[in-house]
């Protein structure tokens, strides 16, 4: 499949926003999804649906048998060792608190310490302050270099015989940087600290090889991926996944319950407690079959060029500010207008059809740090073009045209 | 949705230029609103007297210019009036900005009637409400902690 081709395979495309053509870059925020996810959805619940893992009708085996295919796609697609080291969650936030919880229960007691960054998503703090209160440990955040950039040094620094773990992005939602992760890991293995990757951004933009980053626990919102709503992947080492105890409690996740003691399902059904997103997870799959289609250099490559043009146009504008210049970035561009605030920007480029983001982009920590309350956020994805950027450029000038 | 209905010259005008921005001299009421999903923030002060009246009336804050000329035009409305009054005339506006309706004119002249009902467009921004009523909200609430006194 062509890349350029594949805005055809995605419905949305047909809605007219304000009489135009709908330009999306609010693929941080959201990604659209193609028909053959929408229609595998439909299909199921058509022809295929039941609950998973308890019936043995046929109904049930079927179900049962697709969701677990969608299991072992991922489990291909992320090159991890194990098909138990998959877990389905809700969302990338689910996996976090999921980790945050099981983990922080079993080996984060009073003074330990936990590293964030500056850049952090509040997905990946909010769970840890809870933490952080319940233990009385302590939270140490990574500072961030002078491109808004994580920064091995800034790791190493912070790193003492009381850290238990790691927790950081693989690709920031507000400056589209890459942290070096490979570096990071490194120097975490070399003091057996394990670490997490909040790869909600990451996967929808990088190829994701679990084997070769040798990261302790990877989270992903398959939203993002160009997957149906509700539905995240926490990927996680087996011999951690096997020692922790289970995040919630509930149907399907146990092994026998009596009045004085219960024990649990092996790893990874004993953290999917209840009826599990069936339909999503048989869809999901069809998010993976599409991006292996075109494949993920081809995609990589196609949002470069994007990002590059718009990085190129933006500059060309003074009163453009742009948040965070990371030599290693992808599909993401926040920036702030000199004397109109990024909520108004949003709703003038949605008058042409435009949709961006406004906003703190739930990173108040990084957006305290430079000072400014919100900012404007362009997200790239698959399905966008050069004429997506040219539109935007267009209707920024409208904005300054407005408030002049 | 005209964009042309949410961004009046007079809306433009009160976001570029807030009246009575900055803290007023010897204010002995102050709330604050925000906006976790937008991250706007309005801090309001009032000097009000044993008479309940709003003797003066200022606003701090960041935001878009919906939010700005929202409170800036409020602190313009209500500076003067006493709590009954200044009350009505919250509620009426909430009302205006909810459901479509007019502005009843309570004692207001019909400038400052024209002025709230610049706001009316907001109403086809959904999205946008919580920006136009913020201040107003923050205010009632101040003003009903402080009759409670």
């Amino acid at each position: 499949m062509k890349i350029n081709e594949i805005r055809n395979n995605f419905p949305i495309f047909k809605t007219k926003i304000n009489g135009k053509k709908l330009v999306y870059l609010d693929s941080a925020n959201s990604s659209q999804k193609p028909k053959t996810v929408i229609d595998r959805m439909t299909y199921f619940y058509e022809n295929e649906y039941s609950n998973i893992g308890r019936s043995v009708h046929s109904l049930a085996v079927t179900a049962t048998n697709k969701f677990e295919e969608t299991r072992d796609m991922v489990q291909k697609f992320i090159n991890a060792k194990h098909r138990e080291e998959i877990i389905f969650t809700k969302g990338a936030t689910e996996s976090i608190n999921l980790v945050a919880n099981s983990f922080g229960e079993k080996f984060i007691d009073e003074g330990d310490e936990i590293i964030l960054t500056e850049l952090e998503h509040h997905s990946n703090y909010v769970p840890w302050h809870y933490l952080r209160k319940k233990r009385k440990a302590n939270i140490k955040f990574v500072k961030l270099d002078e491109n808004l950039q994580i920064n091995v040094d800034e790791v190493k620094k912070l790193i003492s015989n009381k850290t238990k773990i790691i927790a950081l992005t693989h690709l920031s939602n507000v400056t589209g940087g890459i942290t070096p992760l490979k570096e990071i890991i490194d120097l975490a293995k070399t003091k057996n600290i394990p670490v997490l990757v909040d790869g909600t951004q990451g996967a929808p933009h990088l190829k994701l090889d679990m084997l070769d980053l040798d990261c302790d626990f990877y989270a992903i919102s398959c939203h993002k991926l160009y997957g149906p709503n509700g539905l995240g992947i926490l990927y996680g080492k087996k011999k951690w996944l096997d020692q922790l105890e289970p995040y919630q409690g509930g149907g399907g996740m146990i092994d026998e319950v009596k009045k004085t003691n219960i024990t649990y399902a092996e790893t990874p059904t004993k953290f999917e407690a209840g009826t599990m997103q069936t339909a999503e997870v048989v869809a999901f799959g069809e998010s993976i079959k599409l991006l292996e289609k075109i494949g993920l250099k081809e995609i990589k490559d196609h949002e470069d060029k994007i990002l590059n043009y718009g990085l190129e146009m933006l500059k060309k504008d003074n009163s453009i500010n742009l948040i965070g210049t990371p030599k290693n970035k992808a599909s993401v561009i926040s920036f702030t207008l000199k004397g109109i605030h990024p909520h108004d920007i949003a709703t003038i480029l949605d008058d042409d059809g435009v949709a961006i983001r406004a906003g703190h982009h739930c990173c108040q920590i990084l957006h305290d740090k430079i000072g400014v309350p919100a900012t404007a956020r362009a997200s790239i994805g698959i399905y966008n073009d050069n004429e997506d950027i040219d539109i935007l450029i267009n209707a920024i000038g409208k904005c300054k045209k407005l408030f002049s | 949705m005209e964009l042309k209905e949410l961004y009046k010259e007079i809306i433009l005008d009160h976001g570029k230029n807030p009246r009575n921005f900055g803290k007023c001299t010897n204010y002995n009421v102050d709330a604050k609103g925000h906006n976790p999903l937008c991250g706007d923030k309005v801090h309001i002060y009032a000097k009000v007297d044993k008479e309940k009246k709003v003797i003066d009336l200022s606003f701090e804050g960041e935001g878009c210019a919906i939010s700005l000329a929202s409170a800036s035009i409020l602190t313009d409305v209500v500076k003067g009036k006493e709590y009954s009054l200044a009350e009505r005339i919250i509620s009426d506006f909430l009302m205006m900005i909810k459901k479509n309706d007019k502005m009843k004119t309570n004692s207001l002249d019909e400038d400052q009637v024209t002025t709230m009902m610049s706001l009316s467009g907001v109403k086809e921004f959904p999205m946008r409400v919580k920006c136009a009523t913020m201040a107003w909200h923050t205010l009632s609430e101040a003003l009903k902690g402080k009759n409670n006194e």
